[in-house]
């Protein structure tokens, strides 16, 4: 079980070394999430159709350390896209990995880009 | 640049610069704020709240970093030692010199410690601050070591007192509290209402001694008894003295201000000491030959004292107000005016009820026209408006005894409305708010909410007890506006739930995204995707499968999410009735997969611990079993409950089981605002506990009585009659209406309970519209409820049988791996999730 709160750390665009295939599009429910594996990592996808973008966070919910955050839902608060775990709904900007509703730490986040159908996710390493 | 020096940062000199740097005057002067104690400013009114979650921070007034932030600065752990009045400076212990040009005093009191032979003994406590507290609880935990019966005595009946003595009982230690006067709360209370409040403490473990003087303190270097003379003694271990209080004055006895004979630094008005640049607020400060030991005049000081040293003619009103209501240990306490009186100064209308633990006083004037003062113990619902009738002088009503026995028969309020108020009634007596400043604020700078209001007066951030008050008066206000309060579901609709359901029922949406384009706006959120999940399914019948990615939580993977994200799985039981073979079927299959099983509250098997790929796999065998989903996870029918009834009860006036298992079917599937249960029982022994759900049914003889809104959980509620004596066809058609009725005008999240509360009419209203069909609707009821019993497809079976859904369950999307974050540990040879982890972070 993990215990350490920072096991991911967020990576952003410019930093991005490695784009990582992850899975074809077809995977991502419309305005859902789901969760892939990188190395020992997991990482939740979420593909936001309404805004068309997608957005990539750790699949951990740091108040809990279950990994859980692909289940939730997505949505958006004051224009800020944001998933809402499924556990407490805890809820956490997936821009930039803020809690919004209380003062949890901010969880990781990763960029996303789609290439001829297939998820890829961006990786330091 | 002038310096103010604040010495006391209590509740009273946190007010000070609250109030001080509020004004925009303030940013002339350079604050600086002397602290003894080692932390911020707190609250001492919530002091005992410490013990229950022996948390300082949320007794804190405001962080350290406030006082930075504006400009304040905080000196903590520092003692003032001296006023040297000629040079206009200070010393501190720590031999520091500070200037000023106008020093404010407000150091407060110490406990009144009297001078009893014993006092200094080992085991003696006061009851003031966070440290006197910590030092208790040490001391407690000491003798619960020892033994397992320890006593603590509180000296002392006073408000403090009595808090102090809930105190020690939560520290497991048997509480009694000794009082001197033959009364409790002597300042407050008459003997009548001190007789009340003494059954209630004790009825809860807090034992009463009253009248008694204390002789002497017993124990040979620790305290083990008290001694109260004529051989009569009381053994204990611990003892916490709550006497009253003194003002801490030392600092102006130094310097020669002017003092009062037993203490106290003597103010003015203004609140200014015999030393026109000294100031004394709060309960350091002698006015009118009084210490005010409540925080609403210690405010109200500080509140003048800004004033008159930013050169404002506001002055400390000659009669302060002592009226005050507290929630002591769970118990409403209030008194206001002139408590009690002899009955040539005025009349009272008293009101005792033992049996309930109330007691209610009012004192009129001889002529009844005027009301001078009261007391309530044990309910004080009524103290807001009371204590504004007071402070008003509003005439009383000519039966003045409905104000505290309530009106007779019919009709409204004997108060009227908070709005009757004229506009300059203080609504808020801590932060001194006007009933004008609580409307002008609702119409004129548009704050529609009582948070809102909150932020922008302060009114109700004190003791609270206003809320009630506020709240009416922003509802009216906003009425006379022509708004209403809204329940709109959240920023992305305008909309109420029973609205959005009639626009999803008229324009025919089918889904989310469809309405939210058509009425709502931006992308939507966690609170109105569930919402008009449910909508679409109370209107179409739809399962959680076809719009998954708006479901809550559990219905979306059609399970019961658990603490470390595994999920629970529950086949419906209908009724409770099962087979051995089916009780062998589910013992196989939870076997198979290692589930954790347990019988639930509804008569059924929940099983535990299986992971997202195994949800498929697990329902495909229990399927063929002939199991279907018990929609444990929905807010749908749960469970109909059932005694075994008259096919084996002795006393079984009729079947129970056959009907709940025919209600259960008849209702399975229904998704609705909340969870709904039902029950049924074969007899008044009521075995099944049907009074405690949603809706009930109970045999009586000649036919079934219908009862509904019951449920227990948090706030539980037993359900009220709705028909008497009918036969089954009937009780079950009326719950038919009551429950479509129910679905289609809830809130989001509202159990029936909450729902027919707030249902303008009640149970009348509601016989009215599903008995006697008032409103001519219940064709309508009566045809979608049909509708949706004829529509029911088990949506796990849908689930299993569609590639498409089937694929939703696993863990990856990119590989066949489950998450390995998940552990378990053994408990009575079956398993449970291994506990939370503490979280850190390692470098």
């Amino acid at each position: 079980m993990i215990t350490n709160l920072n096991t991911y750390e967020t990576v952003k665009l410019k930093a991005a070394k490695i784009w990582y295939k992850a899975a074809p599009v077809s995977k991502f429910p419309k305005n859902g999430g789901a969760c892939i594996k990188y190395k020992d990592k997991q990482i939740a996808v979420f593909n936001f159709s309404r805004e068309g973008t997608w957005y990539a966070c750790q699949n951990l919910c740091p108040h809990k350390m279950e990994m859980v955050l692909s289940r939730g839902m997505i949505g958006e608060e004051n224009m800020e896209a944001k998933v809402a775990c499924p556990l407490h709904k805890n809820n956490f900007s997936l821009k930039t990995g803020k809690h919004l509703n209380g003062d949890l730490d901010a969880i990781a986040t990763y960029p996303v880009k789609v290439v001829d159908d297939f998820v890829y996710i961006g990786f330091s390493e | 640049m002038k310096t103010i020096v604040v010495v006391g940062n209590g509740m009273v000199g946190y007010k000070f610069c609250e109030k001080f740097i509020s004004r925009k005057e303030s940013k002339q002067f350079r604050l600086i704020v002397f602290g003894e104690e080692p932390r911020a400013a707190y609250d001492r009114v919530h002091l005992s709240e410490f013990f229950e979650n022996q948390d300082a921070k949320a007794l804190e007034l405001a962080p350290l970093n406030w006082y930075t932030e504006n400009n304040i600065e905080l000196v903590v752990n520092e003692r003032v030692t001296d006023i040297h009045r000629k040079s206009k400076t200070i010393t501190t212990g720590s031999d520091r010199e500070y200037a000023y040009d106008y020093l404010v005093l407000a150091t407060g009191s110490v406990p009144f410690v009297p001078p009893i032979n014993g006092v200094e003994k080992e085991g003696v406590f006061v009851y003031r601050t966070i440290e006197d507290l910590e030092a208790m609880l040490a001391y407690a935990e000491k003798i619960k070591s020892t033994k397992s019966d320890g006593k603590a005595a509180i000296l002392g009946g006073g408000l403090l007192g009595l808090e102090a003595g809930k105190a020690v009982m939560d520290m497991g230690l048997e509480p009694h509290v000794i009082e001197y006067a033959p009364k409790l709360m002597p300042r407050q209370l008459d003997a009548r209402s001190s007789n009340v409040l003494q059954l209630t403490l004790e009825s809860i473990g807090i034992n009463i001694h009253l009248g008694k003087a204390t002789n002497r303190i017993l124990g040979n270097g620790a305290v083990t008894g008290m001694d109260f003379g004529e051989d009569d003694a009381l053994q204990v271990d611990m003892l916490v003295v709550s006497a009253g209080i003194r003002p801490r004055d030392e600092l102006g006895k130094t310097c020669n201000l002017e003092m009062g004979t037993r203490g106290g630094i003597i103010v003015n008005d203004k609140m200014q000491t015999s030393d026109p640049s000294i100031y004394a607020i709060g309960e350091v400060a002698l006015y009118n030959q009084m210490i005010y030991g409540l925080v609403a005049p210690g405010y109200e000081m500080a509140e003048v004292a800004v004033n008159q040293i930013l050169e404002k003619e506001v002055v400390m009103q000659q009669e302060i107000d002592m009226s005050t209501k507290l929630k002591l240990i769970g118990v409403d306490v209030a008194s206001f005016g002139i408590p009690y009186m002899p009955a040539d100064k005025g009349l009272s209308i008293i009101y005792e009820n033992k049996t309930k633990g109330v007691y209610k006083r009012i004192n009129v004037s001889h002529d009844g026209k005027t009301l001078l003062g009261g007391i309530m113990v044990g309910d004080a619902e009524d103290y807001s408006i009371l204590h504004q009738m007071y402070l008003n002088n509003i005439p009383l009503p000519d039966n003045a005894e409905e104000l505290i026995v309530g009106a007779r028969g019919e009709g409204g309020s004997p108060f009227g409305s908070a709005m009757d108020l004229p506009d300059t009634a203080v609504i808020c007596s801590c932060e001194a708010v006007t009933k004008g400043a609580v409307c002008c604020s609702v119409l004129e700078d548009g704050n529609e909410t009582v948070k809102a209001i909150a932020k922008a007066t302060k009114a109700t951030t004190g003791c609270g007890g206003c809320k009630p008050m506020v709240a009416d008066l922003v509802k009216e206000s906003l009425k006379t506006l022509g708004k209403t309060v809204k329940e709109s579901i959240c920023e992305h609709f305008d909309y109420s739930r029973q609205e959005l359901f009639d626009i999803v029922k008229l324009r025919a949406i089918e889904d989310y995204d469809e309405l939210l384009d058509s009425v709502g706006r931006g992308h939507g959120c966690e609170v109105c995707k569930p919402a008009v999940a449910a909508i679409f399914a109370s209107i179409y019948n739809e399962t959680a499968n076809k719009q998954n990615t708006i479901q809550d939580t559990n219905d979306r993977y059609l399970a019961n999410i658990q603490r470390n994200g595994t999920y629970s799985v529950v086949p419906r039981v209908a009724g409770g009735e099962i087979t051995p073979k089916q009780l062998m079927a589910m013992g196989r299959i939870a076997q198979k997969y290692d589930l954790y099983t347990k019988i639930t509250g509804g008569q059924r098997i929940d099983m535990f611990g299986a992971k997202l790929h195994e949800l498929p796999l697990i329902w495909e065998e229990l399927i063929k079993e002939g199991f279907e989903t018990g929609q444990a996870y929905g807010k749908s029918l749960r469970t109909v409950k059932s005694c075994v009834g008259s096919t084996w009860c002795r006393y079984g006036m009729d079947e129970s089981v056959s009907f709940a298992i025919e209600i259960e079917n008849r209702y399975k599937g229904i998704r609705s605002p909340h969870k709904f249960k039902g029950g049924v029982s074969g007899c008044i022994r009521e075995c099944a506990e049907a009074r405690g759900k949603d809706f009930g049914f109970i045999a009586v003889e000649g036919g079934w009585n219908v009862y509904v809104g019951g449920n227990g959980g948090a706030n539980p509620k037993h359900a009220i009659l709705l028909a008497e004596k009918v036969d089954k066809a009937t009780a079950i058609k009326y719950v038919d209406r009551f429950i479509m009725f129910y679905i289609k005008t809830a809130l989001p999240l509202q159990r029936t309970a909450p729902w027919l509360e707030k249902l303008e009419g009640g149970i009348t209203y509601l016989q009215n519209v599903i008995i006697n069909d008032s409103i001519g609707i219940v064709d309508e009821l009566d045809y979608e409820m049909q509708a949706l019993v004829d529509s029911y497809k088990c949506e796990w079976k849908e689930a299993v049988e569609t590639p498409e859904i089937r694929e939703r369950y696993t863990h990856f999307v990119n590989s066949d791996k489950t998450d390995d974050n998940i552990e378990f540990v053994s408990l009575r040879e079956q398993k449970m999730p291994k506990e939370w982890a503490s979280r850190s972070y390692e470098s």
